[in-house]
């Protein structure tokens, strides 16, 4: 077996959003129609290590369908899939650094044959100053199963909190819609704790 | 670069990633995380990833001297650049999402928050995609970008260079980076392309002049290959 070596990252720059956030390339909405599971908000800023809004960022998301069966080829579970799901999201950040996304609460997912996890979307940040993507998960606060999340279980104490979104309830319209607010901190004072992915 | 302090957090391959933290490189200072990278069993969540779903729904656009949609064609030397995505065993990757985007051929970009008075192009976007073939095969036809200034440093000018996302198998092929052209004296003074640690590494960056890829009387040819992480890894297992 020949090993090649792998391609090096370069920052994203400054000015990806013609091509990666053009209409038909940015996803912010997951969700159609006929897609299966609660319906939430995911809501947050990117900030740089002065608490300052990053408003060049882009946020791609990852994650399994309510049934906790991820669209892709290698995830040979028997819980259904859902067609009308696959499970990407890409957003901008805006001038304060927001970034959004409708989606679905994802389901758990196997960790092996024994243990599952607990729920959770896989997410990535890229922007200008950052010469590699960073990677981290987004946990559901107010769920149960994260107390024996095996992933969890790497991320030192003092740093689980950084994972967690926090759950708000907001009416739009008479709709009473479920928010989970989720802040990536690069730098500083309250981190997020990223991985080595 | 000699003011040039290199952190201490590295993703993965220390002999092929930057460091986050790269002084040379401004944007660095206030973006670059400085508490270590916490490594994590892998599991169904970073074996999948997004890249053959997105590359069965999106569509291709690759010809980036005409899809401005004008009728017209970009002003600039007409280049092909193709090459091939390969894994970390060397097997092609089929079916993998490519978005690029680049400057036009004066060094300026499409783009509200580029105001150096090189001139636009109305006939140049400066973005394109393309999926590989069976064979991981890619080809964009698209003008030779210009180096531009830059506010890094006093003087500051980026090397020549066309942006490229890709999508491979999983979460762990994900790879945003830049392509670089042969022989060009800016690559020495670009901290951007020299936070990449190693000279091997940083030649992977810079395509090739192929004359087999050359058209007559058409367009110049360039070859580069992407390098990105398999699927071989296997799930945590207790």
């Amino acid at each position: 077996m020949t090993t090649h070596p792998l391609t090096s990252s370069q920052t994203v720059g400054p000015f990806f959003s013609p091509a990666l956030l053009r209409e038909d390339a940015r996803r912010n909405v997951l969700t159609q129609p006929e897609t299966f599971g609660l319906r939430i908000r995911i809501e947050g800023r990117v900030l740089d290590g002065d608490g300052v809004p990053v408003p060049d960022a882009m946020v791609e998301i990852w994650q399994a369908n309510a049934n906790g069966r991820y669209n892709h080829p290698a995830d040979l579970s028997p819980a259904p899939l859902d067609r009308s799901f696959l499970g990407f999201g890409r957003s901008g950040t805006d001038d304060d650094g927001s970034y959004w996304f409708e989606t679905i609460k994802p389901g758990p997912v196997p960790f092996n044959g024994e243990r599952m996890q607990a729920p959770h979307i896989g997410v990535t940040v890229f922007s200008r100053g950052l010469l590699n993507h960073l990677v981290t998960r987004l946990y559901f606060e107010d769920e149960p199963t994260n107390a024996e999340d095996p992933v969890l279980q790497y991320v030192p104490d003092d740093r689980r909190a950084t994972l967690m979104a926090s759950r708000v309830t907001r009416r739009e319209s008479g709709v009473a819609m479920v928010i989970y607010r989720f802040d990536i901190v690069l730098q500083g004072a309250n981190e997020t704790a990223f991985f080595n992915l | 670069m000699n003011n040039t302090t290199i952190g201490e957090i590295i993703r993965g391959d220390r002999e092929v990633f930057p460091p986050y933290l790269y002084e040379a490189y401004q944007s660095t200072r206030r973006r670059a995380p400085t508490l270590p990278l916490i490594d994590v069993p892998l599991t169904i969540s970073e074996l999948t990833g997004p890249g053959p779903t997105i590359s069965a729904i999106t569509s291709e656009d690759a010809d980036l001297t005409r899809n401005a949609g004008t009728g017209g064609e970009a002003i600039g030397q007409r280049i092909i650049v193709t090459g091939r995505v390969l894994d970390d065993r060397g097997n092609p990757v089929p079916n993998a999402l490519l978005e690029i985007w680049q400057a036009n051929a004066s060094g300026r970009y499409l783009h509200k928050r580029d105001q150096w008075p090189g001139p636009l192009d109305s006939n140049f976007l400066g973005m394109g995609r393309c999926l590989t073939n069976e064979e991981g095969v890619y080809r964009f036809l698209t003008i030779r970008p210009g180096a531009y200034p830059w506010l890094n440093h006093p003087n500051a000018w980026r090397p020549a260079h066309i942006h490229f996302s890709a999508f491979g198998p999983s979460m762990l092929s994900r790879l945003v980076t830049q392509m670089y052209f042969p022989d060009d004296p800016l690559h020495s003074l670009d901290p951007i392309m020299n936070a990449v640690p190693t000279e091997q590494a940083r030649k992977r960056l810079i395509a090739a002049y192929d004359h087999d890829v050359t058209e007559q009387e058409w367009a110049l040819g360039y070859r580069w290959d992407i390098v990105v992480r398999g699927p071989y890894a296997t799930p945590f297992e207790s």
